[in-house]
């Protein structure tokens, strides 16, 4: 297989049709819309209904994917599916995703960096298109994290929603740049305890700890992945991170100094998708014409683990 | 640094992360009911903090941080140097 600058070359959305506002959590939860979107941002998020799961949305967002591309179905080699709410531990996402778009020749395979897997998936899918291991790959995060929340725990159920976002990772055409940066990544299994789902149990999350890691840290890691791709924050079009919260978003975008970026801002409807956030607000950033083609955005996911990666992406 | 020193200091961070005029930000108020200051910005207020005054300032502490003056009493005696 021919080794080739890897790009970004579609991008796919599925988006569950059920709105759940935060009047509709207000029924069952101590809590109010104006204390909701005070701490996160967040108005709504977009609830999967019983019958669909991370297969069922992994699958309608990543064919969308391959349409923008307008790459067949057939000619890819890779299947990425970044996710951390699969019901079961076996079998895996990736194969059935595989299967449902008709990829049939490619391999498959799952993984689980929490919030951050997108990013993660996405330095994968580069790195074969670059290596020859593959031509073309496609990369999804999908989650149905409804399956994981305690809808008792107001401190928790207010943020999650379902949904999952695609791309589709190709080569460049001759003589173009790459245009998918180097990855910056990093962990920390210390914090391991800071957002997890015991054996048995529902989401837990330290949500002051989390936002102090991500206010304090992230910034550095956003400002590293500019400098690995040769380019100022104050270059960016846009900043897309992982949509945890409107709150940490506004931090991070402040310390980083993207002067320029329009900021992702997709959780006010959405909620928190964990990895499928990224690919998710860079679709709808696009969708909305507030990137265009060519354009650069900065990607930066972080989550459970502790996890996190970003890269500078050039927009499809 | 005295206490009129760390209260002047946190005003001006209070007024940097919240907008609240540090002329505000006197002893007696209470972050939450009379400056309207929620936990997300308080871990903020602690992070800003402990950069300018070299002190630690752990989540489980600032629960206990009810008025400004508990805040500058607590930065005072985690060891701001005289």
């Amino acid at each position: 297989m021919r080794v080739a600058q890897p790009r970004l070359l579609g991008l796919g959305q599925h988006r569950p049709p059920r709105l759940v506002t935060n009047d509709d959590l207000t029924a069952t939860l101590d809590t109010d819309d104006r204390w909701i979107r005070d701490r996160t941002g967040i108005a709504a998020r977009r609830i999967a209904a019983d019958d669909a799961g991370v297969v069922s949305m992994a699958t309608d967002a990543s064919a969308k994917a391959l349409a923008d591309a307008g790459v067949d179905p057939t000619d890819v080699d890779l299947v990425v599916v970044a996710t951390c709410t699969m019901p079961t531990a076996i079998p895996g996402a990736a194969a059935q995703v595989a299967t449902g778009v008709g990829a049939t020749r490619a391999g498959a395979f799952d993984v689980n960096a929490a919030c951050a897997g997108f990013c993660y998936g996405l330095s994968v899918a580069a790195d074969a298109v670059r290596s020859g291991t593959a031509r073309h790959v496609v990369v999804v995060g999908a989650e149905k994290l409804s399956d994981w929340v305690d809808w008792s725990d107001r401190r928790s159920a207010i943020l999650f929603g379902d949904g999952a976002g695609a791309a589709v990772v190709g080569p460049a055409a001759d003589g173009q740049a790459s245009g998918i940066g180097p990855v910056v990544w990093g962990s920390d299994g210390a914090r391991a305890n800071l957002i997890d789902v015991p054996v048995g149990g529902k989401l837990r999350l330290d949500g002051p700890a989390v936002f102090r890691w991500a206010t304090t840290s992230l910034a550095d890691v956003a400002r590293a992945a500019c400098t690995a791709a040769g380019i100022e924050p104050s270059d960016l079009a846009a900043f897309v991170p992982h949509q945890a919260n409107m709150r940490i978003v506004e931090v991070v975008a402040r310390r980083l100094g993207a002067t320029q970026a329009v900021v992702a801002d997709d959780i006010t409807d959405t909620g928190n998708t964990s990895a499928a956030s990224v690919p998710l607000a860079l679709g709808r950033l696009r969708e909305e014409g507030r990137v265009a083609k060519g354009d650069r955005a900065l990607l930066l996911a972080f989550g459970a683990g502790l996890t996190w990666a970003g890269q500078v992406v050039d927009v499809c | 640094m005295t206490e009129q020193d760390i209260l002047t200091g946190l005003a001006e961070i209070v007024q940097e992360i919240t907008g609240i005029a540090a002329d505000r930000v006197t002893p007696e108020q209470s972050f939450a009911n009379d400056l309207d200051i929620d936990s997300l910005s308080m871990v903020e207020i602690a992070t800003a903090a402990e950069d300018k005054f070299g002190v630690s300032i752990p989540d489980a502490a600032i629960d206990d941080l009810k008025t400004v003056s508990d805040a500058v009493s607590y930065i005072a005696k985690a060891g701001v140097p005289a």
